[in-house]
């Protein structure tokens, strides 16, 4: 301890020694999990106001979650969407959809086929809901884990695939990890490593949008982690400050690769509340509540469309599977997690409430996951023919230089050519095409 | 016109030209810039294409990849480049890149204004020349004027371009050149030939140097500000140099150079930016690399040193007449 010559040290030495607190998860491998402590409030219980009150006004629906479906699989209470049979089955397909793409590409990477993968596994209700409360020229500015825009707004599976093998037929030209695609087309913005740097992005997005008089608005996603990005306050800031028509998106799915939601500061607040501090409508919602879920954006959306501004959503969920096929989630978390976390699994809560209220039934479910597992498969054939990353180069090797800018500088066509020339005198055919 | 004027002459004619462009940043709508240079663009534009802007260049700057992926030409002002390191990630990893991430899918068609270098007393936060750390990444062009009539050409070349540019702006000679001295008096624009700035709409194409001064004893590559200090000093001199305003950093106007280098033989860089693995480090080795077998003697560089920016010392740092005219002594040597 330091002392102080002056003084000395007794007048110090009755002062308690400061510590560092470090959060640390309340279960690791091996522990048994018990979530009694996650408050889950009745279903239907909190309240909806009107998309024109001011955000001030409504600042509890940050410290509470918004929950439609009750343990018998009922939609109740105010924030209830009141959906058709039809969309509630085309959700839930969708959900299941995306499950079953998840599972056959995570064994394409374990058998080789891409070098990289991630699941949403646990969180379809995050992203597919929304795709379907969006309108379809919405645009979208999505973290990794949000493949289910794209899968629910019908967007190509084989597309998709060829994206993840890097193939000839990938749009990107094999120039992007797997997982990051870019369907301007389909309101899906090109997908960045770098996290949250989305967020001020589709700020700027809807700024555009609204000083253009469109009616277009946007989207983005981004992880409980990330929100201790600058980014993400300096994006929370610009869009309360221009009332941006912007829906921002926190999927708190409880995990950012080994660290919990702790070292985002889960401990002190939740997610929504980050709103409350920027005046801009916060709504916590259960993230494995597709119902709700869906009502959560369509209010955000309203809100949005009738210049009454933006809203941050939290979607309190789990991440069920690891954080990409890098991860091995056995090492850090307890193996008990994922079932007993206490929201249940996102695709069964929706099935229960078609069956619930006489729309759906198990023998029509199974046979729906076949016929989408075999879909999914067929795609995969598709997007094969079109080859497979480590299949030797699927793309003319002079496009590596395509597209650093828009018209090629002198320095970017000297070193293509030096590298074609190389290439060439390598004597290694596979290389070019 | 002074470069403030006609930066704002270029902001002016392409607003009016184009219902895209749009201008923000920090203090440059109702009050028009703290050095003025989008003065009146509100007043004329409205508060929908010209706004001012939280204190955020990472917002700001993010702001402006998401406008201009949506489709408008976005000019963001970073008040002063030594506060763009806080938007260096959404300058490096998202609008340098998005192009070819995306295969041309998204694009961020802005350019970024922002006055840079020193001389004005503006210590360590008010005078960097960052520009090397731009050329370094790829997908982003680098642009510095060294004269009102430049200083628009290039805005409005920057400003029509689809890939994102970093328009650095030397604000020392922002009122008018001058020859490096501390203790002397910056010229006005208006005495100068390059301060007649057409009222209307011209080009000055990106990647093309320009020869200020003929010359055969030697080759001076410059910008900025420096253009006008190793000018004087070479005048002072009495020496032959031919002096080369770069205009554009990236793309680099190769040409111009390596025929300047192979006709006089030797070759002296010049920036404000720090030294080691500046701007002029990667000159220095396309000169050597094209022009070696034509070099007399070995390349000099004369660039500020590696400190930050010194406050009450500036002049010391900054590469003025003295240190430019050893280094032409050291050149002409052999």
């Amino acid at each position: 301890m330091a002392s102080d010559p002056e003084r000395g040290t007794s007048a110090r030495a009755n002062l308690q020694p400061l510590s560092l607190y470090v959060p640390e998860p309340k279960f690791r491998p091996g522990d048994a999990v018990d979530f009694s402590e996650v408050h889950v409030p009745p279903a239907g219980e909190t309240r909806r106001p009107d998309i024109a009150d001011k955000a001030s006004t409504f600042t509890d629906l940050a410290y509470q979650l918004v929950r439609v479906l009750d343990e018998d699989g009922q939609a109740v209470g105010p924030w209830n969407p009141r959906l058709a049979p039809d969309t509630l089955r085309n959700i839930l397909r969708s959900m299941a959809l995306v499950r079953a793409f998840d599972e056959r590409m995570f064994r394409a990477q374990r058998q080789g086929k891409t070098s990289f993968y991630m699941k949403c596994t646990g969180e379809e209700a995050v992203a597919v809901p929304a795709a379907y409360a969006l309108d379809y020229d919405d645009m979208c500015f999505p973290s990794y884990r949000q493949q289910g825009l794209l899968i629910a707004r019908g967007w190509s599976m084989v597309d998709m695939m060829n994206q993840i093998y890097s193939n000839t037929a990938d749009r990107l030209q094999g120039k992007q990890l797997p997982i990051m695609y870019s369907v301007k087309e389909a309101g899906f913005f090109s997908i960045s490593g770098n996290l949250t740097t989305q967020y001020p992005q589709a700020v700027g997005w809807a700024m555009a949008s609204a000083a253009k008089g469109d009616t277009r608005i946007a989207a983005t996603w981004c992880g409980e982690g990330s929100t201790a990005e600058g980014d993400f306050h300096s994006a929370c800031t610009f869009a309360s400050v221009y009332r941006a028509p912007v829906i921002l998106n926190v999927v708190n799915n409880q995990w950012a690769i080994s660290s919990f939601s702790g070292f985002a500061g889960a401990e002190s607040t939740t997610f929504a509340a980050r709103a409350v501090g920027y005046g801009i409508a916060g709504l916590r919602v259960d993230g494995n509540d597709a119902l709700a879920v869906y009502a959560a954006t369509a209010w955000a959306a309203e809100r949005a469309r009738t210049n009454q501004g933006p809203t941050l959503i939290e979607h309190f969920t789990y991440r069920a599977e690891g954080h990409s096929t890098s991860d091995d989630p056995g090492q850090y978390r307890s193996e008990g997690e994922p079932n007993a976390w206490p929201l249940g699994d996102p695709i069964k809560r929706l099935k229960d409430h078609l069956i619930a209220i006489g729309e759906w039934d198990e023998e029509r479910h199974a046979a729906q996951d076949k016929e989408l597992a075999d879909e999914v498969k067929r795609a995969q054939k598709e997007a094969e023919q079109n080859g497979i990353l480590g299949h030797g180069l699927h793309q003319p090797l002079d496009t590596l230089f395509d597209g650093v800018f828009e018209d090629m500088p002198w320095h970017l066509r000297e070193q293509q050519a030096q590298m074609v020339a190389e290439e060439t005198a390598s004597g290694r055919p596979w290389a070019r095409k | 016109m002074n470069m403030i004027q006609a930066i704002n002459s270029a902001m002016d004619v392409m607003m009016a030209r184009d219902p895209d462009v749009i201008v923000m940043g920090e203090d440059v709508g109702y009050f028009g810039g703290v050095f003025r240079a989008t003065a009146g663009l509100q007043q004329k534009y409205g508060k929908q294409r010209v706004f001012d802007t939280p204190i955020s260049e990472l917002g700001i700057i993010g702001v402006a990849v998401g406008m201009g992926a949506y489709g408008l030409r976005p000019v963001p002002e970073i008040q002063f480049a030594d506060y763009i390191y806080p938007a260096l990630d959404q300058l490096v990893s998202e609008a340098a890149r998005l192009r070819y991430r995306s295969a041309g899918e998204f694009t961020a068609p802005m350019t970024v204004r922002s006055p840079f270098g020193g001389g004005i007393f503006g210590g360590q936060t008010h005078s960097q020349s960052p520009e090397g750390i731009f050329t370094h990444v790829s997908g982003v062009k680098t642009v510095i004027p060294s004269t009102p009539y430049d200083a628009k050409g290039l805005l409005i070349a920057a400003i029509e371009d689809n890939d994102p540019t970093i328009f650095f702006e030397p604000k020392r000679i922002y009122n008018g050149p001058f020859d490096g001295y501390w203790d002397r008096p910056a010229q006005n624009w208006s005495k100068h030939p390059a301060g007649e700035v057409p009222t209307g709409y011209y080009k000055v194409e990106l990647g093309k140097a320009k020869v200020v001064r003929p010359g055969e004893a030697l080759t001076i590559l410059a910008y900025g500000t420096m253009v006008h200090v190793a000018t004087a000093t070479v005048a002072e001199a009495g020496i032959d140099a031919e002096i080369i305003d770069l205009r554009t950093l990236v793309p680099l106007d190769i040409d111009t150079i390596e025929a300047s280098v192979k006709k006089t033989g030797r070759c002296m860089i010049v920036h404000e930016a720090t030294r080691t693995s500046g701007f002029g480090a990667e000159l220095s080795a396309i000169v050597q690399e094209r022009c070696f077998y034509h070099l007399e003697a070995p390349i000099e560089r004369v660039t500020g040193f590696d400190t930050p920016y010194p406050h009450s010392l500036e002049w010391a740092y900054f590469p003025g007449p003295v240190r430019i005219g050893e280094a032409l002594k050291k050149l002409m040597k052999d």
